[in-house]
């Protein structure tokens, strides 16, 4: 269906409120309602530890993007952070001075994990679900064999300073967690990545139509490999935030995957590939960690949390395929 | 249709009566005074050795179980998922080394799986070459059936958590979930104001050593009248404690915190810390980073233990089952001490991994502390 057949007062409609997508006003609707039950949620120190503990997952939908968008899943993610807590924890023992090489094998390991996954959907020919899925398995069968099952070293305050550390004083907004800065440097990057270049461009086009993008003289498995690898080093700085926010502990990556699909999906991108934008999977990733804040505010039961949880989500896909459907978008 | 739809009722109604009838009661008055009573009895057995002492005093005859030569031990673990398994498993391997008796000892690893559990002793009891088989379970009324047909063949040890029968010929366990529960909440009513906000974190449902660890708390805390916040799931994860434990102080103020297992004690702890707020009355458990901060910032805080010395006690029994010595039975009841204060420093070891459980009675071993983690 192209443009030309629409009436003209449904394309002027078309053109107006559902243009925005819709993650922005799920986002700011549960904002409210936070702000609602808890009236220190518009003091800096609320705002702030929610955008502080949002950063991780939001990284890591952003890198996400990249995988989705050329038509593959990175499961590998979650495993990924947890090796990357371990590890560090492992290699830094407790070493103020380690963390600049300890960060440095850390994103080695990120991009040989990437390249790895990419390789093997592209040359192997395994569908990236598998292939991820065992990288999974195996990333978190290399973080138990490192650790003994059971943390053995400490994070120094220098490497911690990324995901804990709040900067005080700060004109305006008082306090400023360091993990802020660099979600917003991180995402910028990766947003200028995906929508100002042109590799941004042909990640959409081998995600929309492989074949008609090869045939273009699109360079596929390499286009392909830099998405993972760009998932993957999303992650790594996941797990340096993580570990930074809350110390070392071996599950902590345990389902981040899925929450980082979750979240770019809540930001409208297509789960077939070919679809999906960088700020909109981040502002997924700020929208289940307001789902979460908001049923940890309100104090129901777990398990009454975890069926509202499953409704917020599935409805809010709902309304992002809804929109889909209206403006072709 | 109609049918169709009575029927589902009518297996939806006896599934739900068969669910009450096994369902455990977590909240059961008499074993708690039983447990509270245990807490403060002074026990039996060598002084100092806490793994091979005892509190209740009843002996089992295994005088039919004498076997001379070199015997084969078999251990059925529920799995070695969690520091606190990886702890006991290390000590229970050391143990194994002092006992040159032990010509054998064979490890299944169930992996958390009762599935896996249940083949695991099945193939145990097949391959016919067992003296004594020791069971960890991996959930209690599972495992029960498969205990049950090894007792016939064979001598069983069971320890840490229960199964619902009393075929084995001892069931090693310290003083249990309500005498836990009981330390902290206890303790947090002895050092808080009237009133108080008490926060209680609790890292999974449905575990009945845990379950009877909140129980025992909570009836505590309510008894004394403190204000409980909020009663929360942690899943164990360190950012999810942390996080909860944020909201939480943003909506008003918390004068102690008890939590039913303490590895996120940490977490939790630094919560308070990053947002500027002083440190509460502490309820945590025995992994060095804990103490280790406790000291650091000179907290009221106490450590109530489910000790893992409990892991060398079925080492000893299964020895001591195949000389034909009498062991404690059919319950073998172990002390539960707690750290405090006054003992605070005698469990501190920098050199130890963080997550390493203090009252491992393991100091004295011969591969102390290298086969913990922990440097020289």
């Amino acid at each position: 269906m192209s443009d030309q057949t629409l009436p003209a007062g449904r394309q002027k409609r078309a053109r107006g409120l559902p243009r925005i997508n819709p993650v922005y006003f799920i986002l700011a609707a549960l904002i409210v309602a936070i702000i609602l039950n808890n009236p220190n949620f518009v003091e800096p120190t609320g705002y702030m530890n929610f955008l502080k503990r949002a950063a991780p997952l939001a990284i890591l939908a952003a890198g996400q993007v990249y995988v989705i968008v050329s038509g593959g899943f990175d499961l590998s993610v979650g495993s990924l952070i947890t090796l990357v807590v371990v590890g560090s924890s492992m290699l830094s023992n407790n070493d103020p001075n380690s963390t600049w090489w300890v960060i440095s094998v850390m994103l080695c390991i990120g991009l040989a994990v990437g390249l790895v996954n990419g390789m093997v959907v592209c040359f192997l020919k395994v569908p990236s679900l598998i292939a991820t899925l065992g990288m999974m398995i195996t990333l978190n069968g290399f973080a138990f064999m490192w650790s003994g099952g059971a943390p053995r070293g400490y994070l120094p305050d220098s490497f911690r300073f990324f995901g804990r550390v709040n900067l005080r004083d700060i004109p305006l907004v008082q306090m400023l967690p360091v993990a802020v800065i660099v979600m917003v440097v991180v995402g910028f990057a990766l947003y200028w990545l995906m929508h100002r270049t042109n590799l941004g461009r042909m990640i959409h086009a081998i995600g929309d139509n492989p074949r008609a993008a090869q045939l273009a003289g699109v360079p596929v498995n390499r286009v392909r490999i830099t998405a993972f690898v760009v998932s993957s080093l999303s992650a790594v700085i996941t797990g340096i935030l993580l570990g930074g926010f809350a110390g070392v502990s071996t599950d902590v990556g345990t389902g981040y995957e899925l929450q980082a699909i979750t979240a770019a999906v809540l930001g409208g991108a297509q789960l077939l590939g070919g679809r999906g934008s960088v700020p909109a999977a981040m502002a997924g990733a700020l929208t289940l960690t307001a789902i979460f804040t908001l049923l940890n505010f309100l104090g129901l039961p777990q398990p009454v949390r975890q069926v509202v949880q499953g409704l917020i989500l599935v409805a809010a896909v709902a309304l992002a395929m809804a929109r889909r459907k209206r403006t072709g978008q | 249709m109609r049918q169709v739809l009575k029927l589902t009722t009518a297996i939806g109604m006896s599934l739900a009566v068969a669910g009450v009838a096994h369902a455990q009661n977590f909240n059961d008055p008499e074993e708690f005074a039983r447990q509270q009573e245990q807490l403060s009895m002074t026990p039996q057995g060598p002084e100092g050795q806490p793994w091979a002492q005892y509190l209740v005093d009843k002996m089992a005859d295994t005088a039919e179980y004498k076997k001379d030569g070199a015997a084969t031990v078999c251990f059925s673990n529920a799995g070695v998922n969690n520091p606190w398994r990886v702890v006991g498993y290390t000590n229970m391997t050391e143990e194994v080394k002092l006992h040159p008796e032990i010509g054998n000892f064979v490890h299944v690893d169930a992996e958390g799986s009762d599935d896996k559990q249940i083949a695991d002793i099945q193939d145990l009891l097949a391959g016919g070459n067992c003296d004594v088989l020791i069971v960890s379970p991996n959930t209690t009324a599972a495992l029960t059936p498969a205990v049950e047909a090894a007792c016939e063949k064979l001598p069983v040890i069971v320890f840490d958590r229960g199964v619902q029968t009393d075929c084995p010929v001892t069931f090693i366990h310290p003083v249990g979930g309500y005498g836990f529960g009981i330390q902290g909440a206890e303790f947090i009513v002895d050092n808080v104001e009237a009133g108080a906000n008490v926060l209680m974190l609790r890292i999974l449902p449905g575990v009945d050593v845990l379950e009877t660890r909140y129980s025992a708390g909570r009836r505590i805390l309510d008894e004394a009248g403190l204000t409980v916040v909020g009663a929360e799931f942690t899943d164990g994860d360190n950012a999810k404690t942390k996080s909860i434990v944020e909201d939480y102080l943003q909506r008003g103020s918390i004068d102690a915190v008890w939590m039913d297992a303490g590895a996120t004690a940490v977490a939790a702890i630094e919560a308070f810390e990053d947002g500027g707020h002083d440190i509460p009355v502490f309820v945590g458990e025995d992994q060095q980073d804990f103490l280790q901060k406790w000291r650091a910032l000179d907290m009221t805080a106490i450590a109530p233990t489910y000790p893992t010395y409990q892991w060398r006690t079925p080492i000893i029994a299964a020895v001591s089952i195949l000389k034909g010595e009498a062991v404690p039975g059919p319950e073998w009841v172990l002390p539960q001490p707690a750290i405090t204060a006054e003992n605070l420093d005698d469990f501190i070891n920098e050199k130890m991994p963080p997550l390493h459980y203090a009252m491992c009675g393991c100091e004295e071993m011969p591969d102390y502390p290298q086969a913990w983690g922990g440097k020289e």
